[in-house]
């Protein structure tokens, strides 16, 4: 990767609202970034990328209504702020909710259509071991309660499967994963996503 | 590791990950259970009556029966918890086979056994379990829980059992990470707590699950409360069906659960929120809900 940018320097926003967000900053620092919560509009001032956790979509979607970050969210996915979703993440990001609330919010940055707790309840959750595009070795994914991509509309890339069916997939400057890379010690989707983010701005600077 | 692996510990602690920086709430019909999804809870805990009121009935306490759970699992698309007995593992046996998300082994009902805990690890589905202070914590944990709460007193309306049960773990909790090597061999003697926990603290600065706080919460400002004093979500138990104004209560307590350092946020959800349950002091109850589980 490229060696001219100074990650440390970099800012990766977490939304905050509710889920995971905790994990994903342990992460990110991890792979060298600093990190901000994400609860209100002003908080996304200066961030380089951001990751919206797991969580319950639903509670994520009023909040993020209720905070006015919805709109502000959308306006930067629009101008291309790289963005990592994770499970309820994905169902934000996606074009298509199917079991959702008839009230619940995307953001169609993801052309994909996505279903809520599609593998069932709590006891059905599992790990289990994936090839993922771009890493060496297989990764340990961790899906809870997780939804399923059930199709994909245009260029969407595939970057993991499971049972055929797509559990990692990205779209432009957005990535969405519908397991857990935050609930592991293995940190190499966000070192993944870091890349994304060192690419884009070496892009926008040329 | 080949092919899908469920019931690991990872998997549990997963889902009370996502549980963070939210509400879940008692809810005793799927009428109730809609208004709480409706609210923006992160999970609701299926029970037939609601803390105030075991209180005020008496009598055993026990599991609810499986057709209100399935009654409420079938009413929200969120997670949906249930309260087993303290000991009582064949109560969650059945909750587990009635796909219930997460088993809260707690001292709100009658416990089954007044010297041992379900043995937590033997079961695929998460539990959550009440702590009064850390050795208690540690003691679950080391039973499989998956996440802890502290038990604050359910059914009162008043936070004052649940900020000295939260001051309790998270202090003790702090002056591990300043002690030296051998002092936390007193520390795991002092907390009757295994040794690898209290190492694991020394170590990380917290627990190895999640720490929610339970027991009193009436108003946004309480869920704050607990959120500024180190909880990571909370549970409203009594608090919100016990109001004048239910739906408005519970989407202010949302709100000031993610918003929890914002006072202008919190002035704001905190408006015209009509009354809260009413409450009662510590002096007027004959029987402390905490005192139960060891």
């Amino acid at each position: 990767m490229n060696a001219t940018f100074d990650r440390s320097k970099l800012t990766v926003g977490v939304l905050a609202l509710q889920g995971a967000f905790s994990a994903h900053e342990h992460a990110l620092r991890r792979v060298g970034v600093s990190t901000r919560q994400v609860r209100l509009p002003r908080d996304l001032d200066g961030v380089d990328g951001l990751a919206m956790p797991g969580g319950e979509s639903t509670t994520m979607s009023q909040l993020l209504d209720s905070s006015g970050l919805f709109d502000e969210v959308s306006r930067r996915l629009e101008s291309g702020l790289p963005v990592l979703g994770t499970c309820a993440g994905v169902i934000l990001l996606a074009s298509a909710v199917l079991d959702g609330r008839s009230d619940q919010k995307s953001f169609g940055a993801l052309p994909v259509t996505v279903r809520r707790n599609a593998y069932g309840r709590q006891i059905d959750s599992f790990e289990t071991d994936l090839d993922v595009t771009g890493l060496d070795q297989s990764f340990t994914a961790v899906f809870i309660r997780a939804p399923i991509i059930e199709s994909l509309h245009g260029d969407v890339e595939i970057l993991a499967r499971h049972d055929n069916l797509p559990v990692a997939v990205a779209h432009r400057n957005v990535v969405g994963v519908t397991f857990h890379p935050e609930l592991t010690d293995d940190f190499r989707i966000h070192g993944l996503f870091v890349d994304l983010i060192v690419n884009s701005l070496e892009t926008n600077r040329r | 590791m080949t092919g899908n692996v469920s019931g690991t510990f990872r998997v549990k602690r997963g889902l009370a990950e996502m549980m963070k920086g939210g509400v879940i709430m008692d809810v005793v019909t799927p009428e109730q259970a809609r208004i709480a999804e409706d609210a923006g809870a992160c999970a609701v805990m299926a029970l037939e009556r609601v803390p105030a009121d075991i209180r005020r009935d008496g009598g055993v306490a026990r599991m609810s029966d499986p057709e209100m759970i399935e009654g409420i699992k079938a009413a929200v698309s969120i997670p949906v918890m249930a309260k087993a007995r303290i000991g009582h593992f064949v109560e969650a046996q059945i909750l587990q086979s009635l796909g219930v998300d997460f088993v809260d082994e707690s001292e709100v009902l009658t416990p089954a056994d007044e010297t041992h805990h379900i043995d937590k690890f033997g079961f695929d589905v998460p539990f959550v379990c009440g702590a009064t202070n850390l050795g208690e914590a540690l003691r679950r944990i080391s039973e499989g829980a998956a996440m802890i709460r502290s038990k604050g007193e359910a059914g009162t309306g008043n936070i004052v059992e649940a900020v000295r049960h939260l001051r309790n773990i998270i202090g003790d909790m702090r002056k591990i990470t300043q002690a030296d090597s051998a002092e936390l061999f007193e520390w795991a003697k002092r907390l009757q707590a295994p040794l690898p926990l209290v190492q694991e603290i020394a170590e990380t600065g917290w627990l190895p699950v999640p720490l929610f706080c339970a027991g009193g919460i009436a108003t946004p400002a309480d869920a704050a409360l607990a959120m500024q004093l180190g909880a990571e979500a909370v549970f409203v138990g009594s608090g919100i069906f016990k109001s004048d104004d239910p739906a408005p209560r519970a989407k202010a307590i949302v709100e000031a659960t993610t918003h929890f350092r914002d006072p202008e946020i919190l002035a704001k959800v905190s408006r015209g929120l009509g009354a809260p349950m009413t409450g009662i002091g510590m002096d007027e109850i004959n029987q402390r809900y905490a005192e139960r589980g060891w």
